[in-house]
């Protein structure tokens, strides 16, 4: 009964449209905001498209790694951060062990691999203890885990965790440096293979990369886990009837998630060329969460289409805004200020937006049985 | 057939009770391949807690199990979960759908049993990532539809699908099942059309032709004749009857199914109302009530009187006090001494002097983690601004303690509810207390009016009589209207003046509670949808 | 004999371990954890006078923030995650009140007057918007406070503010990151009444006000309204059977609860002597969440004790925990533990079971 849908509610071909844009009235706005911004930045567009494909390259994987969650009903994994952290760690290893280049990233991708399957293994528990509220218990897990991860880098490693190289460590002898250099490995991934369009670099490599990821994900729709995934996330009680371990099953898409997420952070330090020890994790959650929601992705059901889609649209808000912001109002503040709300205020929306659907669904119950009625009267 | 004669199924001597109350008692019967069984009976009369043993449901083994024997194929068997029951070959179509809503037919068909092959990965990291074999999935699901006999399109999303055919997807499912023996069938026509219910019907007479044993369990008394080779009749945990569907007709069955051997009939003390005012008068009713939808409901309640409505689960009894309160979406018109009561608005019919007492008791009927006090006096204080005390002229309302407690140890006293202090929590007290107290609640409203859901429901006998006792009282001391919900047609018939029987979300009739049960049976069934 | 022995011990052994349940182990380990901050405070050398003056000083600045908390949970909206808006209005109210040139305790009455009608309306609205989306309030909560602070960054720079004191010396226009409130409301509660018994200072005016507010909230309680949102979180459907409107409550609960945040910061700058804009409301909402959380509250059960308890708890911890690690181990690992007390116990009470 619960989900009753019938077509005699809305049918006209106006009231459609309308939905179409309702719907993905999220990417639209941005298409708004970025065609007002970008005359008024004064960037060419060569310089645009350069910085967009770098941003791309540099963020796509990380992003790809939140649609396995939503695909089990988790919603927006906030928790990829644990993910961030287990791909920082790798790569402070890596540097210290001074491995660079393809071998050194290659190297931080199999070292990232037991830390961030430990730190999905504990959200993944955590959040099968919170259902109905795992995006705030999340959320709240990549605070927690942000502590413990301070606590390793800060003070262990170097009393406890063995760091050779002093160019690393604090000068008071134990601790990592607010920064690490990946210079040595600098866009290694991005340069290999790369192609030279007029002014425009592509960085061939970590698109097949990508690619190979996208093809990972459609594959992976398609397995018995995918299958099993997507049932859970739909209805987990269903599910259990039919004899598929719920619990498990979100505990592996939280867990894969955590690995892609590290592979993604590696991927975007690369690009970076260093780690902020203590910061470069905490904010990519948020932005990566924002940019998937500006592609079109709902809390429940997101697509690749929208993970590209929101990378180049949030991007390049996120590359005019200061610039617009400047030209407009001659106080470059407030573009930067813009672009973190409009961050923060896209994922509101999306959450509202998920919430009261939710509510929609079933009120409407209660039209059709008066529709009924009425139309029974009638009929006497 | 070579080996000696050993039925599909057989059930021996089964007893079942929860916490010392029997529910079912000595139950025998046996079932062959290709045999058509009707089960039918009242809510409570022990039908679904049978099924439920023999699907081997959580909730048997976690209330103690059961006695006697369960015997498949001659052999004793002992399910301890459902996935036993279906490793055995029986398959149940539950009441609830069970149904992924984003999923296709097919889909939906083969969920968890989906058809794969291995791969490379599935090699490295178990079979969990062998890829799903859609070709196969759609050739198996179309396999289960024909052998069901009734088209739907495999591809279609089950929220887009018609009501009826996700009833139809959940028994295919069921026949895609390949060690499928015996399927129980609950309730399956409910959500049905006319037209869908006669293919239903005649999907069962195939799938019985292919040698699957059918327990169709249903409230609609003809298809069970129309469809059944035997059918057995259940009433208070007993089984009634175990009857060649040919040999009987709806009337003797319904007879079977509320009839007493000793029939307490009505106390005697029905009383005749027709002259007085009308209390209330509802028109046109609907209510959307999630399982008990109401339809075109019109009533009229007598003052002083008190009705009972009855009526079999689901058909939407409870939804009438629900929607007149205003707890669920409702629409159509009541009058309150002709007076009109806006819907939608529960202050409004507690400005107007009409109380509820919710059938459920620990969603809606009490706070579960607050004091007895708070729970028998909150209504009372919101809706009177009663034991409150006023300072500054009535700009500060400060709860009043000492009254709180006071008339808190009155109704303990006076219902005898079993607490160590009138500041226990709600939470911590048996069922029959904490009906109790919910009676309590709206007693010191002092209502005119009073709807009481389901007052005996999970409670024991004593606690039983005591509240209905209570009920009466309350009505023939205070001169307080009441109407009366209840599943349990003997107890209306022992306290009410008038019975009114609820089938199809609609009022069948209404009877004075003189009249014999077979009557009420009638009703109960008359319009089930 | 003996087994009457084992009996008795086995009841006293579950009456204890009642007593954990209901209490909490992550609790437990807190309040374990600043024990022994306290004893070994001497005993590494750090003055115990100034220990606890820090402790109580730091109470008296958050013990409303934490305060604000309660109506929400009350009334079932959860956590106030969204406690950035209160505030945001709390913000809005102290720099009008320097931008219209009150000065001394005159601007520190004028600020929570007009920050009144601030938290009214941002009140009112996301109270409209969380009873739009029942059941999914945290997490929007939490994301509303994000928006609104960082929409209120481009608002300081935006905003007409003239006052020598609080605008950029440079351009002369847009508030500056950190305002002193010096020559306004510094101190105007804490010097009221202060109390110096040799090194141990205690900031009575600031208590007396916090005791007034806290007694405010538990007459509040006791009221007729009070009680019907007690009720409403307890029991959502029960309030409605009983013809409370339960959405008007809810409403009402989160005025409270920002109008108290927009008080509870104006109490902290005057102890604090500064107003701090632009990111710093961003992360206020979790410190008093998971204080309130370790003084005994749950995710819909709180009272004034959980918030006088949790406050001290939590206070104490990040006070003493700097000092007494760095003389023991000459490490600073304060932050981190504070992180991971603080978000572990939000964890803890997120993950347990609701009933009801």
């Amino acid at each position: 009964m619960s989900f009753g849908t019938d077509e005699r509610l809305h049918k006209s071909l106006g009231s459609k449209l309308l939905n179409l844009i309702k719907e993905n009235s999220v990417p639209i706005m941005f298409i708004i905001i970025c065609a007002i911004s970008i005359p008024l930045s004064g960037f060419s567009i060569s310089y645009l498209i350069n910085e967009i494909i770098t941003r791309m390259g540099r963020n796509i994987f990380l992003i790809l790694s939140l649609l396995i969650p939503i695909m089990a009903g988790m919603g927006l994994n906030f928790g990829m951060t644990l993910g961030a952290m287990a791909g920082q760690i790798a790569l402070i290893f890596v540097s210290d062990w001074q491995i660079w280049g393809i071998p050194g990233i290659v190297l931080a991708m199999i070292v990232s691999i037991p830390i961030s399957i430990l730190l999905g293994l504990l959200c993944g528990k955590i959040l099968n203890n919170a259902k109905g509220r795992e995006m705030i218990t999340s959320y709240i897990i990549s605070f927690f885990t942000n502590g413990l991860y301070q606590l390793v880098v800060l003070y262990m490693m170097g009393p406890i965790i063995p760091i050779a190289h002093s160019s690393i460590k604090l000068p008071r002898g134990y601790g990592i440096r607010n920064t690490v250099s990946l210079l040595n490995m600098r866009q290694s991934l991005d340069n290999l293979l790369a192609v030279k369009i007029g002014t425009v670099k592509i960085p061939v490599l970590t698109f097949l990369i990508i690619g190979l990821l996208c093809l990972f994900i459609i594959w992976f729709r398609k397995t018995k886990l995918g299958q099993d995934m997507r049932a859970v996330g739909q209805d987990m009680n269903v599910a259990r009837d039919a004899g598929i371990k719920v619990e498990r099953t979100r505990l592996i898409s939280i867990v894969m998630s955590t690995v892609l997420a590290s592979f993604g952070m590696i991927i975007y330090l690369q690009n970076m060329g260093n780690i902020a020890t203590y910061s470069s994790h905490s904010q990519i959650g948020m932005f990566c969460i924002a940019a998937l929601l500006v592609g079109g992705a709902s809390v429940d059901k997101a697509t690749i289409g929208n993970v590209f889609l929101g990378v180049i649209l949030f991007h390049t808000m996120f590359i005019v805004a200061p610039s617009a912001g400047a030209a407009i109002t001659g106080d470059s503040m407030i573009g930067e200020y813009f672009r973190v709300f409009v961050s923060y205020g896209v994922i509101t929306i999306a959450l509202i937006m998920y919430e009261t659907k939710k509510r929609k669904m079933k009120s409407r119950e209660g039209k059709l049985l008066e529709l009924a009625q009425r139309e029974e009267e009638k009929a006497n | 057939m070579t080996n000696n004669y050993n039925p599909l199924l057989e059930m021996r001597n089964i007893r079942k009770d929860f916490f010392g109350n029997q529910v079912l008692t000595d139950i025998n019967f046996t079932l062959n391949s290709g045999e058509i069984l009707g089960l039918v009976g009242e809510n409570g009369a022990g039908k679904s807690t049978l099924m439920k043993i023999l699907f081997g449901m959580d909730i048997i083994k976690e209330t103690g199990g059961y006695d006697g024997d369960v015997l498949i194929d001659g052999k004793k068997v002992e399910f301890n979960t459902p996935f036993d029951a279906l490793e055995a070959g029986i398959g149940m179509v539950h009441q609830e759908f069970s149904l992924i809503p984003g999923f296709t037919v097919s889909e939906n068909i083969l969920l968890n049993r989906e058809p794969k092959n291995p791969n490379f990965a599935s090699e490295l990291f178990g079979d969990r990532l062998d890829t799903l074999d859609y070709d196969q999935m759609e050739a198996r699901a179309e396999a289960a539809i024909d052998k069901m006999g009734f088209s739907i399109d495999r591809k279609m999303i089950i929220t887009n699908l018609p009501v009826g055919h996700r009833q139809f997807t959940e028994i295919a499912r069921e026949l895609s099942k390949e060690q499928l023996k015996l399927l129980i069938l609950d309730e399956p026509t409910a959500v049905l059309t006319e037209k869908e219910a006669e293919t239903l019907l005649q999907s069962i007479r195939n799938m019985a032709q292919n040698g699957i044993a059918v327990i169709f369990i249903t409230h609609r008394l003809h298809e069970v004749l129309d469809v059944c080779d035997n059918v057995l009749v259940m009433r208070d945990g007993y089984v009634v009857k175990n009857v060649p569907a040919k040999e009987t007709n709806v009337a003797e069955v319904t007879k079977m199914m509320v009839g007493r051997q000793v029939d307490t009939a009505a106390s005697g003390s029905a009383r005749d109302f027709s002259n007085s005012r009308n209390a209330m008068t509802i028109k046109k009713l609907w209510v959307d009530m999630p399982g008990e939808t109401v339809r075109n409901v019109s009533l009229v309640v007598k003052e002083g009187e008190i009705l009972g409505i009855g009526g079999l689960a689901g058909q939407g009894k409870l939804g009438i006090p629900n929607g007149v309160m205003g707890l669920y979406d409702a629409g159509g018109e009541v009058e309150f001494y002709d007076e009109p009561i806006p819907l939608n608005n529960p202050r409004k019919c507690l400005d107007a002097s009409i109380a509820f007492v919710s059938e459920d008791r620990r969603g809606v009927g009490l706070l579960l983690d607050e004091s007895l006090e708070w729970n028998i006096v909150f209504p009372a204080m919101q809706v009177q601004n009663r034991f409150l005390k006023k300072y500054l002229s009535g700009w500060i309302t400060w709860r009043d303690e000492k009254s709180i407690t006071n008339i808190t140890n009155h109704y303990i006293e006076k219902l005898a509810i079993k607490c160590t202090s009138s500041k226990q929590k709600s939470r911590e007290l048996s069922g029959g207390n904490q009906q109790k107290v919910c009676l309590a609640k709206a007693f010191s409203l002092n209502p005119k009016f009073l709807f009481v859901s389901e007052p005996t429901r999970g409670i024991d006998v004593g606690a039983k009589a005591l509240v209905l006792d209570a009920l009466k009282k309350f009505n023939r001391e205070n001169g307080v209207t009441i109407v009366m919900i209840s599943s349990e047609l003997e107890e209306l018939r022992q306290i009410c003046d008038r019975i009114a029987i609820v089938s199809g979300g609609k009022i069948a009739g209404i009877l004075p509670a003189e009249e014999p049960s077979e009557a009420f049976g009638m009703l109960m069934v008359s319009q089930v949808k | 004999m003996n087994e009457q022995i084992t009996s008795e011990r086995r009841m006293y052994r579950g009456a204890v371990q009642n007593a954990i349940k209901t209490f909490g182990i992550p609790r437990l380990i807190i309040a374990a954890f600043l024990l022994t901050l306290f004893i070994a405070a001497p005993l590494v050398g750090a003055d115990f006078a100034t220990q606890l003056t820090n402790t109580i000083n730091r109470f008296s600045w958050n013990a409303i923030l934490v305060l604000a908390m309660v109506p929400m949970i009350h009334s079932g909206c959860g956590l106030n995650f969204g406690l950035p808006l209160g505030i945001i209005s709390g913000l809005l109210g102290g720099t009008l009140s320097i931008e219209f040139g009150f000065t001394g305790a005159m601007s520190f009455f004028m600020a929570i007057i007009i920050a009144t009608p601030f938290a009214i309306i941002f009140g009112a609205a996301y109270g409209w918007l969380l009873n739009k989306i029942k059941g999914g309030e945290m997490m929007i909560a939490t994301y509303v406070g994000f928006s609104s602070v960082s929409f209120m960054c481009i608002m300081w720079l935006l905003l007409p503010y003239k006052s020598p004191n609080m605008v950029w010396g440079l351009s002369g226009n847009g508030l500056r990151t950190t305002i002193s409130v010096e020559g306004f409301y510094d101190k105007v509660l804490a010097n009221f009444l202060q109390i110096n018994l040799g090194k141990l200072s205690i900031p009575l005016g600031t208590l007396l006000f916090f005791a007034l507010i806290a007694f405010l909230m538990w007459a509040f309680l006791h009221t007729k309204t009070g009680t019907s949102m007690t009720a409403v979180g307890s029991n959502p459907a029960f309030a409605k059977a009983a013809g409370v409107n339960v959405d008007k409550v809810r409403l009402l609960s989160v005025l409270l609860s920002t109008w108290l945040g927009a008080v509870g910061i104006l109490v902290y700058q005057q102890g604090f002597g500064f107003i701090q804009l632009y990111m710093a409301p961003f992360y206020m909402a979790l410190p008093a969440v998971s204080a309130i959380l370790i003084g005994g509250a749950s995710v819909n059960k709180a009272s004034i004790a959980n918030v006088v308890i949790g406050t001290f708890l939590f206070q104490g911890i990040v006070t003493m925990t700097p000092t007494v690690m760095n003389s023991m181990i000459h490490m600073d690992m304060s932050e981190v533990i504070r992180i991971i007390v603080s978000n572990g116990m939000i964890l803890y009470a997120l993950t347990r079971k609701m009933e009801g």
